[in-house]
């Protein structure tokens, strides 16, 4: 899978042809010094070659002028190039707000992907080309990495931890996806597709895929077989436990007088380990839920409790037809690049 | 000004450290280090067929894009224990234990190291430690990486972690010793008149590089512990079913293993600081800004060990301030480079062998540091990082720059060490097949890891083949150039030609005494009186360039 320029894959994100223009430059740079110290080096080595066996050349100390000159024109062309990265990067790991979420769990040896309307997917990944996805990532299992070369860009996906990839699709196709950090057994076969739709055609996959609930109602059903209910309210309203509905993205004040931002990483450390950040002015009463909730499970949790919108209604993602608004609509706002 | 004078010894050569005693018994409880330094050629010799055996089956399998010649997990085990031994039992005792061992008490005019009997419970430790890495392979193998990453390791790999992890854990204390040992001698047991400044390049590396080994090894050994009691006591370090966190485990390990590779490119640059001032028989230019960049590698080596987790979900605030400093510990290195070049300006070159390698060195160690920019500028190294270009790129930096500094290095003293000459049209021959095969073997890896080619694949993508094909073609040349050291060196131990004490003609120590040297080195103690590469001229010589005493500024 190549483009048009030799030796550079496919370019098919918003980001594929910053970081190729960062690795032109570099590419330049490297040659540039490559040939400059070789020629010069072959130069030398022919013009200075012995002529005659006992020859012995004048010495010469050095030069600080010279150093000054080779320690300060390197690293200025060093510095224009970490400038240049980090720019990038930071653009790369920073998933803007109003992106479509799909859920991936990676495992020995596959990538379970689901949508936020409900649509599973095993080393498949369906996206339309145009909208902003955010991939919200963890593992059962080991640390794996999601790659995909035509994107350029990649990150781990590391157990106990939710890391997120995002990323803006720009051109309808099938592309790699690898998993980049080395797994076991079967990594080389952790392999699979990103496919890059047209929005209707999208539309059309996503209407022929129904058929799973969506993780918010999945979540919903485990909410209340799980008992969490009883404690935190039929819709999340409270009760033993703090109001969940309206939580997530608020600043949670805590027991030990310090405060934490209800993300999907502290949900989950709130299932798994309760009394790890204890909500002022509760008891460390909520029992931990480790072993009895499969990271899948913890995923359609999260949804569910990403869904609670203050008012207490959890119907808003239950329908699939709503949850899948975020999808057709245009991002009303573009991430700066 | 002295005179290079050039003990002509008549063959066969006097008592010397070789012929000095007879019988194992006298090799086994040696305390001479230069004895100490064959054995520890030896042995890593020996681990070097190994790893390379191994680095032959990896070529062999990624010929064709199907996994067809070895099992997925027999392939995990190839690479990880061609990456164990090739890091921890070749290259990182490679130079300082042999050459280093040899040297630096013959450089600065010492009878020996400042601890003879620690030099040889070094190589006793190593040993041991490469037994019990030898029986976890036979065993049944290790397929973690050489990197051990948990949870993988801790939890899921149903290999021989514990066994391997302790070979390494036990080897690191040879290397502390080693490290020790040389610091003490540098700085106690340096001859009358050599002072710091004084002092050949290649003390100065090693005292560089032993730095690092006293200070970044135990580190590598406190996390090869907590991995091993995670592993069998399942205390939750590492692994989070067990609240631990994985990527401590990423932290620690590159705490260590960043500067590592300094530990194994460092004393290659010493190698070459000399080979470049003795074959064009021209002072260093630059010669103390060359010394305290070795320095500063050391120091600065220690602040970069994060660029290894641009991708494994740091903060990105941390991840600038790691790629700001990786950049800035490449100056070092950019510095040497331009000094060893200007050191050739108006000098007079000779094309022997080890020279060949010198050149070969500035050229592969230049693209590996160049290529290593792409990794620490971040937004490449989230394309590139784990795939084929990091391959490409350490295999630059490790034997590009480190392995042929060590072959440079052995060429150029062999006449030393071994008292005879290596054949030099064979070895110019050699010199030149293992550049043409090196290049050939990872220059097409760089390419394919743009292209999205993940490392520690053991089948990809039909797509990638034809790189793989030229990387295996060039491994084919490159193994093939191997051996043709490895068969002269020994035969030229029998049968090579009597080498002068002196027969570079060069101002050196270790130059002014018999070859091979006497056990104790120097029959005097000598008194430095000159500067490191000061060259005189021969009374018979013809002088190119009138001599001046006072060094030229330019
Ligand atoms: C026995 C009652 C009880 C049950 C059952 C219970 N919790 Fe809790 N939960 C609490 C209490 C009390 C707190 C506040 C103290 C703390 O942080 O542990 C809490 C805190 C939380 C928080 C953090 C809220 C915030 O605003 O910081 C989340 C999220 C949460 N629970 C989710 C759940 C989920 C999901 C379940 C079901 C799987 C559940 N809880 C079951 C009592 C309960
Ligand atoms: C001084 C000599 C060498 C050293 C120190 C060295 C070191 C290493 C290391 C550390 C790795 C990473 C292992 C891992 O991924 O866990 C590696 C991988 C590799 N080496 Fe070497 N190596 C050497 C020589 C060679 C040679 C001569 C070849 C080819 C003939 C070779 C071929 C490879 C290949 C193909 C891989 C990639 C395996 C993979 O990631 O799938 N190496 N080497
Ligand atoms: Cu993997
Ligand atoms: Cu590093």
């Amino acid at each position: 899978m190549q483009s048009w320029i030799p030796l550079v894959p496919e370019s098919a994100s918003t980001f594929s042809w910053q970081v190729d223009a960062l690795y032109f430059y570099l590419s330049g740079v490297t040659l540039f010094f490559t040939l400059l110290i070789s020629g010069v080096l072959i130069f030398f080595v022919i013009r200075y070659r012995r002529r005659t066996p006992y020859e012995i050349p004048r010495p010469i100390a050095g030069s600080h002028k010279l150093e000054t000159l080779w320690t300060v024109i390197p690293f200025v062309i060093a510095m224009t190039m970490f400038g240049w990265g980090a720019r990038i990067y930071f653009n790369l790991y920073k998933p803007p707000a109003n992106a479509i979420e799909v859920y991936v769990v990676g495992k020995q040896w596959m990538w379970k992907l689901q949508h936020a309307t409900g649509q599973r997917e095993i080393n498949e990944l369906h996206v339309p080309v145009g909208r902003k996805i955010k991939l919200i990532m963890t593992t059962e299992d080991v640390i794996h990495d999601f790659f995909v070369p035509a994107f350029r860009t990649k990150a781990d996906v590391i157990p106990g931890r939710y890391t997120t990839l995002w990323f803006e699709a720009t051109k309808t196709g099938r592309y790699h996806l690898f998993c980049a950090e080395y797994c076991g057994m079967n990594h080389s076969g952790m392999t699979g597709s990103v496919i890059v739709m047209e929005p209707r055609e999208f539309d059309d996959w996503l209407s022929g895929n129904t058929g799973g609930t969506t993780p918010a109602v999945a979540g919903q059903q485990l909410y209340q077989t799980l008992g969490c209910a009883s404690c935190h309210g039929a819709n999340g309203e409270g009760g033993r436990g703090p109001r969940l509905a309206g939580a997530f993205g608020k600043i949670s004040p805590l027991e030990s007088g310090q405060s934490a931002r209800v993300d999907e990483a502290y949900i989950r450390e709130s299932i798994l380990n309760p009394q790890a950040k204890l909500v002022a002015g509760f008891g460390p009463i909520m029992p931990t839920f480790q072993g009895q909730v499969s990271e899948d499970q913890l995923v359609q949790l999260i949804a569910y409790i990403k869904s609670l919108q203050a008012s207490g209604q959890p119907a808003q993602a239950a329908s699939p037809a709503q949850a899948a608004s975020p999808a057709t609509a245009p991002s009303p706002t573009r991430n700066l690049r | 000004m002295r005179p290079i004078e050039s003990f002509e010894v008549p063959a066969p050569p006097r008592v010397n450290y070789i012929n000095a005693q007879y019988g194992l018994k006298s090799w086994l409880l040696t305390k001479d280090h230069k004895r100490i330094a064959l054995l520890y050629l030896g042995s890593i010799t020996f681990f070097f067929f190994i790893g390379g055996l191994y680095a032959l089956m990896i070529r062999l399998e990624l010929l064709t894009p199907q996994g067809d010649l070895l099992q997925s997990t027999t392939y995990n085990k190839v690479f990880t224990q061609h990456g164990i031994i090739m890091i921890f039992f070749f290259l990182i005792p490679s130079i300082p234990a042999t050459l280093g061992n040899f040297l630096i008490p013959m450089m600065i005019g010492a009878k020996d190291l400042a601890f003879p009997r620690i030099n040889l419970l070094s190589w006793y430790i190593y040993l041991l430690g490469g037994v019990i890495t030898i029986y976890a392979l036979l065993a049944g193998g290790v397929d973690t990486g050489w990197t051990f990453y948990t949870p993988f390791s801790t939890t899921f790999s149903n290999s021989y972690v514990v066994a391997t992890g302790l070979g390494i854990f036990i080897n690191g204390f040879s290397s502390i010793l080693t490290g020790l040992n040389f610091i003490v001698t540098i700085h106690t047991m340096r001859a009358p008149g050599m002072t710091w400044f004084r002092m050949p390049l290649f003390l100065w590396s090693h005292y560089a590089t032993s730095l690092i080994m006293i200070l970044g090894t135990p580190v590598v050994a406190i996390t090869i512990l907590l991995l091993a009691f995670e592993r069998v006591a399942r205390v939750g370090i590492f692994d989070p079913a067990l609240g631990g966190d994985p990527v401590l485990f990423q932290h620690l390990f590159w705490f260590y293993s960043h500067p590592a590779v300094y530990i194994m490119v460092l004393p290659s640059m010493g190698v070459i600081s000399e080979l470049i001032a003795n074959f064009s028989r021209k002072n260093i230019f630059g010669y103390s800004f060359v010394a305290f960049s070795s320095l500063a590698i050391a120091v600065f080596g220690f602040l970069v060990w994060g660029h290894h987790l641009f991708v494994t979900s740091q903060s990105v605030y941390a991840g600038m301030i790691f790629s700001f400093l990786s950049f800035a510990v490449a100056i070092p290195s950019a510095i040497k480079v331009f000094n060893w070049t200007a050191t050739l300006y108006r000098s007079s070159i000779s094309y022997d062998t080890p020279m060949l390698y010198a050149l070969g060195f500035i050229g592969l160690f230049t693209v590996g540091g160049m290529t290593g920019l792409f990794l620490a500028s971040l937004a490449t190294d989230v394309h590139l990082s784990d795939t084929y270009f990091v391959v490409a790129h350490f295999h630059y930096i490790m034997v590009g720059g480190a392995l042929m500094g060590y072959l440079g290095g052995l060429h150029y003293w062999w006449p030393k060490i071994a008292g005879r000459m290596y054949p030099e049209g064979w070895g110019r021959f050699s010199a030149l097949i293992i550049f043409v095969g090196f290049n050939l073997t990872f220059l097409p890896q760089f390419i394919a890891g743009y292209l999205g080619m993940p490392r520690r694949y053991h089948a990809y993508p039909p797509e990638f083949q034809v790189f793989n094909v030229l990387s295996t073609a060039g491994a084919s040349i490159l193994g093939f150039g191997m051996l043709i050291p490895a068969i002269y060196f020994v035969w030229s131990m029998r049968y090579g030609k009597h080498a002068e004490s002196n027969p570079w003609h060069l101002p050196g120590l270790e130059w002014r005494t018999q070859s091979p040297p006497p056990t104790e080195n120097f029959e005097v103690t000598p008194i430095v009186t000159w500067e490191a590469y000061e060259f005189a001229p021969r009374e018979e010589t013809e002088v190119v360039g009138k001599f001046r005493p006072e060094l030229e500024r330019i």
